[in-house]
């Protein structure tokens, strides 16, 4: 029964598709919020974005996948070639072993890879072991490589090595090993075929274990790419879901529950109550909301709660006090007001009963406007370089685009994906609530 | 013999809303003789108000549908395109007062200006000519001319209302629409509005139409009496058959509600409540609360004559039928 | 009924409510201190209601008769002067006392439809005061709901309780306000205009239902209303108001058949029963309006208007009451 005016409201909803079409895009964003804060368990995202070992298969600055696609591009993927899978030849002699391991790809993306690493690890060893490399090329050149004195665990950046790009003509090690010979003038064009570097392993243990793994880092990566730090940019714009749209929900319910309680409160006292709450307000609408966050974040903390709470403080004697004011003095005079003095209901009583629910079906559009206007603000502030040091946000990843000069370099996707999911939200909230206010306003509501 | 002023045939207007159409106005015929005042009286919700609208063009935007004729004079000013009818005949032939008008002055303009206003528009005339103008009307309307130059705040709502009604009367309309232009005041402010008003249609001929839902108050200035129900008018007569001996069910019983002041009589509440507009019953609207219902009510019953210029909208006064006939 | 009753002072009076030297004033101040004057809303009102009687007080917008009724129901405090209720005067209650004296007087309004919240259905609105007051678990708050709505004819119960405001005509909500009104069962009703904001069909009902349950339950009704012509079956005395002061007060029939007061007799002569030679006549009525009450004339406050003005007298003294008739009292000096 209660529910009935709330019904109506939700049939008279239904007939403006843009409520629905916005409804539509929180429920998505809801679920992918609710998706990823199951998959993805907080620790483990926090952990994972401080950057870890986890991302060193990753390329730097990768595009998403599809994107290439969806352009027809053919750009490679990271392969990782273990030796696991290697057929390896031991040779056990006087105090070691002599290992070699062939680690053979098959090489025919449309690009070179970004970048060559090799992953040596050699855990156990007394001594540490050598390794000699040399790459042999599909038409049976073989190109040595050098060799290197292993420790327990050992990265060889083969892109690094100048030496060996002096020896290639100029050209990086992840293009010139792989680059079609034949081909003097132009662009280096990728020699398809099976590739194969040779490992051969002296060491000095008979039994300590040894694996190599060598990554050919791609060009594209993911849903989502890859920022400087190898960091899948899928687990931030994931994980600035449920944070932008709890820091939103949650500045939104702090300022206007509080908000909403202290102007009721003053139209219901009026004398110096009122005039204390209006006083109040008036002195912190001058009061500049961002500098005043900037100087917390510099000086104190930037967590994300912390911010969160500040808001919420600076936003409790807001503007909307006065607007809230506006529309209770008018309920305060009605005559079921009067009606409930008469009949002994306590000032408490006729403040949250009676005065504050008049208003509510009005507030409703509102309130919801006001979530993206929180989410933004969150994001402005981590562009600042004042995003929470923990959480991966939005915001953050902007920040680090910016950073980065991402837009100068051409990693548009960098700075597009965070400013869409931004987008997404303020629209499907405005979209809704400006639904809303026709519904539940009664002064917009055409007959 | 008089001369007609204002005829009205079939006029209808509806609404559109959401839920369907309201049926405000729903077939009404009547006229109006010069220097004559109907009063239509009619309870909340019944079309009145609409009805002074629709006579005066200021209608909403949700109109669903309107049909009709009303011919003031001997022009058909319902087949007047809107501009014409605005330059020709509101304000200068037909003025209305709305229902709480007096709360819609300008509260910035000194309400002198604001009642020579639609001289100095419809007219051209003058700054002066036309205060000079709105002075006179002053005088006629019971408001000392010293309160030209004072702003609507300053005056008293009895006042106000004195002040809306010069506005209306400024060009020297042949018809006045008074909607409700009392039931906000005292009843001693009442009392000398329709004093003003009784001595306006004298001295000046003009015909009214006062829209009231007040039937004491209405008697003031009744020359005939239109009494709507849900949007149609169910008996439209000469005050003194009306007050006296009202014809319709509806009419007697609401006459028998009345409360009144100087006799002993105690009034009767007429039971059941007006049909929605929206789906108006199929045969007579009243039947559902009537006591003389019979069988030929569920079919609608036309307007029937009763007399001279009297019109009844009940089976009951069909020349053919007696209660109980059903033929 | 949980609260406890206000207990009484000394023996049962025989007035159930009484105002003496009642004076209702509204300061007003410039720049929130500064005083430059005040209201005189009520200003000197003086009567005793018995047990089970209704009256009526009756005067036009301005003159004192709504803030002499929320002074009753204890929204305003007076100024000067007390008001009575079984003897013990308001002033003197403490906060728990107060609110039971809530329950003793019940209150109905002018617009039905802002005197009921609009988001509470009919079961909740008739809920509240018994919640405020501490009645009873929900099957006994259901139960006097029920029998309230049934006492005023909203019958059967179940097609009303789940309905809104909005939802209802205004007879139908003032039927709700006034089952609002009754059911912590006052001993007092105060009706501020009950009718005016009603069609002319459904006023009679809503007066004759007022009239039934204050007979039936034996309760005090002060009814108050500018229209003199709804009083005459309803009530049994009439206080006629004017300027903040009871100018007039006697039994209905023989107020209204004999005036003895100017101001009285010209509202009299104001109001017309429905008659098509009404049209054809003009009306006496007192020129001018009614005095400020923020600075009332001196002596009597009807003088600028009295058809019977005697100068001198009239407008330095004020008029006390003098009784031209027996049980018919009028402050003007004409009596004297």
């Amino acid at each position: 029964m209660r529910g009935a005016l709330w019904q109506t409201g939700w049939r008279e909803l239904r007939r403006y598709p843009s409520a629905l079409m916005g409804m539509a895009i929180i429920a998505g964003l809801l679920v992918l919020a609710l998706y990823t804060v199951i998959a993805i368990p907080y620790p483990e995202a926090v952990a994972k974005w401080r950057g870890s070992e986890a991302w060193q298969d990753n390329p730097v600055n990768a595009a998403p996948i599809w994107l290439d696609r969806l352009v027809g591009g053919d750009a490679p993927r990271t392969q990782v070639v273990a030796s696991e899978a290697a057929p390896i030849e031991e040779r056990v002699f006087e105090g070691g072993r002599r290992l070699r391991i062939p680690l053979a790809f098959d090489y025919d993306a449309g690009g070179f890879p970004s970048e060559l690493n090799l992953f040596l690890h050699a855990p156990g060893h007394e001594q540490p072991p050598f390794v000699r490399l040399a790459w042999h090329t599909p038409d049976g050149r073989e190109i040595a490589l050098g060799g290197h004195r292993i420790g327990a665990d050992e990265r060889i950046s083969i892109s690094q090595d100048r030496a060996l790009e002096r020896r290639l003509g100029g050209l990086a090690p992840h293009i010139g090993l792989l680059a079609d010979p034949e081909r003097e003038e132009g662009q280096p064009q990728v020699l398809p075929g099976r590739h194969t570097l040779l490992l051969d392993v002296l060491a000095f243990d008979e039994t300590a274990a040894f694996d190599a793994e060598l990554v050919l880092y791609g060009r594209v990566h993911g849903i989502a790419g890859t920022d400087h730090q190898r960091r899948e940019l899928s687990l931030a714009l994931l994980w600035g879901t449920p944070v932008a749209l709890a820091f939103g929900l949650l500045a939104a319910v702090g300022t206007t529950v509080t908000t909403l309680a202290i102007a009721a409160v003053g139209v219901w006292y009026r004398g110096w109550v009122d005039a204390t709450i209006q006083r109040l307000t008036e002195v912190n609408m001058i009061l500049p909301v961002l500098p005043i966050l900037v100087m917390v974040g510099t000086l104190y903390s930037t967590s994300i709660w912390l911010m969160l709470g500040v808001v919420v403080v600076l936003g409790i004697f807001s503007a909307s006090i006065k607007m809230y004011r506006a529309m209770l003095l008018p309920i305060r005079e009605a005559p079921y007001i009067e009606a409930a003095r008469a009949y002994g209901a306590s000032n408490a009583r006729i403040v949250l009963r009676y005065l504050i629910p008049r208003i509510l079906p009005v507030l409703i559009p509102t309130f919801v406007t006001l979530i993206p206007s929180f989410v933004f603000l969150e994001a402005s502030l981590a562009v600042l370089g004042l995003g929470d040091p923990l959480l991966p946000t939005w915001g953050k990843v902007l920040n680090d685009a910016q950073s980065q000069s991402a837009l100068y370099n051409g990693y548009y996707y960098w700075v597009i994906s965070p400013a869409l999911l931004l987008m997404l939200t303020g629209l499907g909230f405005a979209m809704l609530g400006f639904a809303l206010d026709r519904v539940f306003n009664p002064r917009l509501r055409s007959l | 013999m008089s001369e007609t002023l204002l005829r009205v045939e079939e006029l209808a207007l509806h609404y559109r809303t959401r839920q369907g159409a309201v049926r405000a106005v729903d077939g009404i015929s009547f006229d109006v003789e010069r220097s004559e005042a109907l009063v239509v009286l009619g309870e909340s919700g019944c079309g009145k108000s609409t009805l002074a609208k629709t006579l005066m063009r200021v209608l909403p935007r949700n109109v669903g549908h309107r049909s009709g004729r009303i011919v003031l004079g001997d022009v058909e000013v319902s087949a007047l395109p809107d501009e014409r009818f605005r330059r020709e005949v509101q304000w200068s032939r037909m003025a209305l007062v709305m229902q709480a008008s007096m709360n819609a002055l300008n509260p910035v303009v000194r309400v002198g200006e604001q009642v020579a206003e639609p001289l100095r528009v419809l007219r051209g005339w003058s700054r002066r000519r036309a205060l000079a103008r709105a002075a006179e009307v002053f005088e006629l309307v019971g408001v000392s001319t010293d309160f030209l130059a004072r702003y609507p705040f300053e005056l008293s709502g009895g006042m106000r209302q004195r002040v809306v009604l010069a506005m209306a009367l400024i060009a020297e309309p042949e018809l006045v629409i008074l909607d409700e232009p009392t039931s906000a005041l005292d009843v001693l402010t009442q009392a000398s509005i329709m004093n003003a008003l009784k001595r306006i249609k004298r001295e000046l001929g003009t015909s009214f139409i006062l829209i009231t839902h007040d039937v004491a108050t209405s008697s003031e200035l009744a020359d005939r009496v239109a009494l709507m129900y849900a949007g149609q008018f169910v008996e439209v007569a000469d005050a003194a058959r009306f007050f006296a001996e009202p014809a319709h069910p509806y009419s007697q019983m609401l006459m028998a509600s009345v409360p009144r002041l100087h006799q002993r009589l105690r009034p009767e509440p007429i039971p059941g409540q007006p049909p929605s507009l929206f789906d108006p019953p199929g045969g007579c609207r009243f039947a559902e609360r009537c006591p003389h219902r019979f069988a030929r009510c569920d079919r609608e019953p036309p307007a029937l004559p009763f007399g001279d210029r009297h019109r009844v909208r009940c089976w009951l006064h069909a020349d053919d039928a007696q209660p109980g006939d059903d033929s | 009924m949980s609260s406890p009753p206000i207990p009484t002072a000394g023996d049962e009076p025989a007035h159930l409510i009484a105002a003496r030297n009642l004076h209702t004033w509204f300061e007003l101040r410039q720049w929130g201190f500064l005083r430059v004057g005040a209201v005189h809303a009520v200003d000197g009102v003086d009567f005793a209601l018995a047990r089970g009687e209704s009256v009526a007080f009756v005067g036009e917008s301005g003159c004192g008769k709504s803030t002499l009724a929320r002074t009753l129901l204890g929204l305003h405090r007076p100024t000067r002067g007390e008001v009575r209720f079984a003897g013990r005067s308001l002033g003197t209650l403490s906060g728990r006392q107060l609110k039971a004296y809530r329950a003793e007087v019940g209150y109905v309004q002018q617009d039905p439809y802002g005197a009921l919240p609009p988001f509470l259905d009919v079961r909740r609105i008739l809920a509240e005061p018994l919640i405020v007051h501490g009645v009873g678990a929900r099957s006994e708050r259901e139960r006097r709901i029920r029998t309230a709505l049934e006492e005023v004819r909203l019958s059967p119960a179940d097609e009303y309780l789940g309905k809104f405001p909005h939802m209802l005509s205004g007879g139908q909500q003032q039927r709700v306000v006034i089952a609002r009104a009754l059911i912590l069962a006052p001993r007092l009703v105060v009706a501020d205009e009950p009718v005016s904001m009603l069609d002319a069909s459904v006023r009679v009902e809503i007066l004759e239902l007022l009239r039934r349950i204050q007979q039936e339950r034996e309760l005090t009704l002060a009814f108050i209303t500018h229209d003199l012509s709804t009083v005459r079956h309803y009530a049994e005395r009439i206080f006629v108001m004017y300027a903040g002061r009871v100018v007039e007060s006697a039994a209905v029939d023989d107020l209204l058949d004999h005036p003895q007061h100017p101001y009285t007799q010209a509202l009299l002569a104001a109001l017309a029963d429905p008659d098509a030679a009404n049209a054809t006549r003009l009306r006496e009525v007192p020129a001018g309006e009614p005095p400020s009450l923020l600075r009332p004339p001196a002596g009597c406050r009807f003088h600028p208007r009295c058809p019977h003005f005697m100068a001198g007298l009239c407008d330095r003294d004020d008029p006390p009451e003098f009784e031209p008739r027996s049980g018919h009292r009028s402050a003007c000096w004409l009596h004297r």
